[in-house]
């Protein structure tokens, strides 16, 4: 390897990579570092971690393959992208398992390393694909990539297996060659991950280094190529997955409110991150109990709420099924809290790290009793932050449970995000009732709302529970017309929350044709979807619902302009259900429940074919 | 603002702690004891800032009782009581929690939520109502049931083996543990005060009649012809002596517990069991906690264990303090703009 040829560098506007690999490969790892980077060097992303929910599937197998798939752009991203041009398999398993996801003539590099008798049969493969006509058609890179890191670590004083497990690094170096990314984001996360073991950093270092020098000098790659910054609105970014940013926009609203911030919570995926999160912002008072169950992270969070706090709980689907009757206690106190339920594939353990949206219905109405909540949800990674913000302020403001939806896919997906001014998000302090004079623990405002009258204050002790409560005075109460009136109080005080709701927008022509109609995580492949069927001639417009309980003053109207509503969902049709529940009127569906985000093209030809094919043309 | 700028009311009498509300237990329920009794120790035990008592509780007749004092109260769902008051408690250590619970509500729901919060020591009082068995729902065997129990849902007496709620606080590593009986009201008064000066979690099992649907169930604890013999007071360092004229003691022979005839002339004071409430083991409380299940012996009451550990909720303050004053207070622009940062123009 005397001269290094001078390589040819192309400009491509939009790149989609998948890393794949065994689950104890480094492949979220690798993935988030290279979206860490992407987005430092100004493109425009979307990410999509999938992975099984086994830690450390055994080794090899089709089952145990991971993978991050990473899309970035000149343009705007609006979803994670649906096919790959670039795959990276670690082994066999990772090739078959994604090689039909790749785009024809797409590109893949292999670890030839891995490509032995067992790891084949483990993947089932009869042959090498490596030497059949398999992989015809793609532009396959071979690279040793497990030997090329043993021969850079040779030195290393890490053990055999050590050594080999920096090989994702050694993947990274080189795609950051290819890409023409720079190593500085990645070297510092090493060097400050690992500074109490040097010989990590070594040695992750050196594979980095290995990896990105291999694509530069040997002439396996004759081609790198370029994307340029998107033309981001000016501000300072940063890269942020949707817990993150439910996590930071829960903090927001406590200091925005003025009051401590309390999380009781019990571990679950896919939503265990945001109790990681929250319990580090220790120097902000925040306070998070890590219960014994379910029940005892929302019952504790009520109590929290009952002293004062901005209490919330966070779970996924199964645990919402547990948290249903001490929801409907926070109902019947009237009590502030949020719920959060970042929805995975269920019914039962059902699919822990997949995506799904099929809460919805038991965020509405999963509840003994006549027991309304507001239900709101979050559209994107980045909208999990003023989401978050939103829901605490609806509770704050109308004493009541707030349910905040969000999903697998915009909870693990991270996208760009300029963070806001800490002066622009306004504030929302609370008051406490400290007044003795006529104070009635049910006793109602203009919209019905109870006074917040907490422990320690003079004078006010009163009793709050389970028990239907006499409407103004809070005793207990049996009687018949009081029960009534109260279940329709508990009814229109959410109501009146749609006065302090902004009304549902419309995306292109305001009436006409076809409008496809979506709530939560959808909402970026819907956004793709439609502006592609736009410039194909369709006439077809979006509106995405974030308030879903009460659904926002104009959903009504907004339905009634267009002949033809889709409501796309990764359920078998619950907004629809809610839709034609409520304005008698009739929808189109589409529905794929596999756990997965949608693909563009499917809501593309679906699109094309609700309009038939012919729309506007 | 009427009232809030007074000073606080001081020396409270019963009637400050006696909410409006009917009380509606069934005539003759030992819960009016305990309320009565309640009402009439917190005086003494909250010399101030009576608004800063909140009770708690679970679903059952005993977890009425929040409806019944005038303080803060919060009538929770089923079980979860504690649950409800480690919140109360962590978001205002400031304030004085107590639970009032059943034997179904605190033991069988309740169960893991009471094993929790007696392990992060929760600084919460927690008073059971066992009257071993369902009240509200009419009569089925609870888990502090005796086996061979007839009830509505046993007709061919229960099957199951009961909890001893004591040996589960010792196990659940509570750090005050006592019992007393709805008809002893002294004995109860001496009790409740006993667990208000505890820092931690308090808990404390009342054996309570229900004449209703398990009339009876402590009698021989409580009758004047048998309660002598049948009932072991528990003082700290004093020996275990128990009886009509005190002439039976307990000893302990090896690792067993014995019961001795102190008249024989075998056996001296000297010879019995002296009781420690302050033992850094547990094995002496737990020894205790099991003669109850024996009907050879008497049952003891009074406090079983007392031992010191931080409470969870002053770990939590403090540990909120410990990150301040390492890291200062929280700064939300740092925060937001803190991590991997970078600028579009």
């Amino acid at each position: 390897m005397g001269d290094v040829k001078e390589k040819q560098v192309t400009t491509l506007s939009d790149v989609t990579v998948r890393f794949a690999g065994d689950s104890g490969d480094g492949m979220q790892l690798t993935g988030t570092q290279f979206s860490d980077t992407t987005a430092w060097v100004g493109n425009d992303l979307s990410t999509l971690p999938d992975y099984p929910a086994e830690i450390r599937a055994p080794a090899g197998t089709l089952y145990g393959v991971s993978g991050f798939q990473l899309h970035f752009s000149s343009n705007d991203v609006n979803t994670p992208g649906d096919v790959p041009d670039v795959l990276v398999a670690m082994n066999p398993a990772a090739l078959k398992k994604n090689l039909s996801e790749l785009k024809p003539n797409g590109t893949i590099i292999v670890n030839t390393d891995s490509f032995d008798p067992k790891n084949l049969k483990l993947a089932r493969y009869t042959a090498n694909p490596l030497d059949d006509d398999t992989l015809n058609g793609y532009h396959v890179y071979q690279v040793p990539i497990t030997s090329l890191t043993k021969n850079a670590l040779e030195k290393s004083p890490l053990s055999p297996k050590e050594v080999s497990r920096c090989k994702n690094f050694f993947a990274l170096g080189l795609m950051y060659w290819l890409y023409n990314r720079p190593l500085d984001k990645t070297e510092e996360w090493v060097q400050d991950k690992f500074k109490k073991k040097s010989d990590l950093v070594d040695a992750n270092l050196k594979a980095l280094k290995a990896g990105y020098n291999f694509g530069e000098i040997t002439e396996v790659f004759t081609t790198r190529y370029k994307v340029e910054p998107a033309k981001l609105p000016k501000g300072i970014y940063r890269n942020i997955s949707g817990n993150e940013a439910l996590s930071l926009g829960f903090l927001t609203a406590s200091v925005k409110s003025g009051i401590p911030l309390f999380l009781g919570s019990y571990p679950i995926t896919p939503a265990s991150e945001i109790l990681q999160y929250i319990s580090s912002y220790k120097d902000f008072g925040v306070k998070t109990v890590q219960a014994e169950d379910e029940i005892a992270g929302i019952s504790s969070a009520i109590g929290a709420a009952f002293a004062g706090n901005l209490a919330i709980t966070t779970t996924s689907g199964p645990g919402m099924a547990l948290k249903t009757e001490a929801i409907g206690l926070a109902v019947m106190t009237e009590l502030p809290l949020v719920i959060v339920d970042v929805q995975r594939g269920g019914p039962s353990t059902g699919l822990p790290t997949k995506t799904e949206q099929a809460d919805l219905l038991q965020a509405v109405y999963g509840r003994n009793g006549e027991a309304p909540a507001a239900v709101i949800a979050a559209r994107t990674p980045r909208d999990c932050f003023y989401m978050a913000i939103e829901a605490s302020k609806l509770a704050l403001k109308y004493m009541t449970p707030v349910i905040l939806l969000t999903d697998g896919y915009i909870a693990n997906g991270s996208e760009p995000w300029r963070i806001p001014a800490v002066d622009d998000i306004e504030d929302f302090p609370v008051t406490f009732q400290t007044e003795k004079e006529g104070f009635q623990p049910y006793s109602r405002d203009e919209n019905y709302v109870r006074p917040w009258a907490i422990p320690g204050t003079i004078g006010l002790e009163h009793r709050i529970g389970g028990l239907e409560k006499a409407n103004i005075t809070g005793n207990v109460s049996y009687d018949p017309e009081n029960h009534d009136e109260m279940v329709r109080i508990r009814t229109d005080k959410i109501k009146k929350i749609v006065n302090d709701i902004p009304n549902l927008k419309v995306e292109g022509d305001q009436e006409g044709e076809l409008l496809v109609l979506g709530w939560g995580g959808t909402f970026g492949t819907l956004r793709d979807a439609v502006a592609r069927a736009r410039k194909n001639g369709i006439k077809v417009s979006q509106a995405h619902l974030q308030y879903i309980n009460p659904l926002p003053k104009n959903t009504g109207d907004v339905l009634k302009r267009f002949k033809t509503i889709l409501i796309p969902e990764i359920n078998l049709g619950q907004l629809s259900k809610l839709i034609r529940n409520e304005f008698l009127i009739e929808v189109e569906q589409f529905n794929l429940v596999r756990g997965l985000p949608f693909k563009t093209k499917d809501i593309l030809a679906k699109i094309t074919e609700v309009s038939g094919g012919s729309n506007g043309k | 603002m009427a009232n809030n700028t007074e000073s606080n009311a001081k020396n409270y009498t019963a009637k400050d702690f006696t909410s409006d509300q009917d009380v509606r237990w069934c005539p003759g329920c030992g819960d009016y004891s305990i309320l009565a009794q309640v009402q009439r120790t917190l005086p003494e035990l909250i010399e101030k800032e009576k608004e800063k008592v909140v009770w708690v509780s679970g679903i059952g007749c005993s977890s009425r009782f929040p409806y019944y004092m005038d303080t803060y109260g919060f009538h929770g769902i089923h079980g979860r009581a504690t649950a409800i008051a480690t919140g109360v408690k962590v978001a205002n250590p400031d304030l004085d929690v107590w639970v009032a619970t059943g034997d179904g509500d605190l033991l069988s729901i309740g169960g893991n939520h009471f094993i929790h919060t007696c392990r992060r020591n929760v600084d919460i009082k927690i008073l059971l109502f066992n009257n071993r068995i369902y009240g509200l729902t009419k009569g089925q065997y609870s888990p502090t049931s005796e086996k061979g129990k007839v009830t509505k849902t046993t007709p061919f007496g229960s099957v199951d083996w009961p909890f001893n709620p004591i040996s589960l606080a010792i196990g659940s590593e509570a750090t005050f543990i006592a019992r007393t009986i709805d008809r002893t009201p002294k004995h109860l008064q001496q009790m409740i005060k006993r667990l208000g000066g505890h820092k931690g979690v308090a808990f404390l099992e009342i054996y309570q009649n229900c004449n209703i649907f398990n009339d009876g169930a402590f009698f021989s604890l409580t009758e004047k012809e048998t309660k002598d013999d049948t009932v072991l007071i528990l003082e700290h360092d004093k020996p275990m002596v128990f009886g009509k004229d005190g002439n039976m003691g307990i000893k302990l022979d090896g690792p067993k517990p014995m019961i001795v005839d102190l008249s024989s002339g075998a056996y001296s004071k000297d010879d019995l069991l002296v009781h420690d409430e302050f033992s850094e083991e547990p094995v002496l409380a737990m020894i205790l906690a099991h003669i109850t299940d024996d009907p050879k012996f008497p049952t003891p009451i009074g406090v079983f264990r007392q031992v010191k550990r931080e409470s969870y909720d002053n770990g939590v303050e403090e540990q909120i303090k410990t990150v301040i004053e390492k890291r200062g207070e929280g700064d939300l622009e740092k925060t937001l703009f803190g991590a991997n940062t970078w600028e579009v123009n």
